[in-house]
């Protein structure tokens, strides 16, 4: 059963991860990337490893996206 | 063809996922070296016998939480080097966004921003503080707790215009940064090693015990904290 849902959860990282790379506007990557991010926190705590999980929680599903956002904010949006 | 390629290599790589998942071993029956199982159970001052949560006293270490054990306190050196890597990055980031003065566009922000932040950010300073509080007891620490002071601070900046914490920031960091070498140091004069853990360690599992853990992780929340505020400080300035 515990097998099924990390197949699942890795499954759901993937399409999320391809479409960060794949979508038209940068900031639908910067929400497929903070997706992956929460993703990767279940599969943390699903591994028992706690304090990664609450890290990548607050860093990487967190604050690296409103950096990321407020980057892009600054070089203009999203303009060609 | 790109796109193929990806999901092709995506293939490969959850295919070598699945085959690996048995070779992981089922939780507590994996089987430990000698050194993992004396840091688990740490009671090696040659007493004999386990660890109980909430009964023992006075171990070498005595922090609940095994992994703060070791990145703070065997392996404090490193989380040295780990805070000025944070500390160069944010200086980084400073010099490079310096020079901008902040633009005011003269209106307030969303109503519905400025009423949820004041009942929001309480609770998020709070958690964030017992995040790092209570580091040696349970899973977080200095790092992610530092992190989620600053995203509250995040939404002060969102909320409101007038808001400006660039002089705070400086200070704190400054000041946090140097308490550690500090405590460091005082390791050093007292038994000779830095950053050794000088104070009495208690009973596992209370607030107090552990002996510099808790100090040190304090610290480092507020130094983590203070550094990613002058980050996103810096960042929301527009240029």
């Amino acid at each position: 059963m515990i097998n099924v849902i990390i197949i699942f959860i890795g499954i759901l990282m993937a399409i999320s991860a391809i479409f960060a790379v794949e979508s038209k506007k940068i900031i639908d990557s910067f929400i497929a990337l903070s997706l992956m991010s929460l993703l990767s926190v279940f599969l943390f705590v699903i591994m028992k490893a706690p304090d990664v999980a609450i890290t990548e929680a607050s860093v990487g599903a967190g604050l690296t996206t409103a950096v990321l956002v407020l980057a892009l904010r600054k070089i203009g949006g999203d303009k060609e | 063809m790109r796109r193929f390629l990806s999901a092709l290599i995506v293939l490969g790589l959850i295919m070598f996922f699945i085959s690996t998942l048995p070779l992981i071993p089922e939780f507590g029956k994996a089987s430990l070296s000698k050194v993992s199982r004396a840091f688990i159970d740490k009671d090696v001052n040659g007493n004999g016998g386990n660890v109980q949560y909430g009964v023992s006293k006075d171990l070498e270490n005595g922090a609940a939480n095994v992994v703060t054990s070791i990145v703070v306190d065997y392996r404090s050196f490193d989380t040295l080097g780990e805070v000025t890597v944070l500390f160069t990055s944010a200086l980084g980031v400073g010099i490079i966004l310096s020079g901008y003065k902040r633009k005011k566009f003269g209106r307030e922000p969303n109503f519905i921003l400025r009423v949820s932040v004041g009942i929001l950010l309480p609770l998020i300073l709070l958690f964030g503080a017992y995040v790092f509080i209570h580091g040696h007891l349970t899973p977080g620490g200095g790092f992610p707790g530092g992190t989620i002071i600053a995203a509250g601070i995040l939404l002060l900046y969102l909320s409101n215009e007038e808001f400006d914490l660039s002089k705070t920031v400086k200070f704190v960091e400054g000041i946090s940064g140097s308490l550690y070498v500090i405590v460091g140091l005082l390791g050093l004069a007292v038994s000779g090693v830095f950053l050794i853990n000088f104070l009495p360690t208690g009973v596992v599992g209370n607030l107090f015990s552990s002996g510099i853990v808790p100090i040190i992780y304090i610290l480092i929340g507020f130094k983590v904290g203070a550094e990613l505020s002058g980050i996103v400080a810096e960042l929301h300035r527009e240029g």
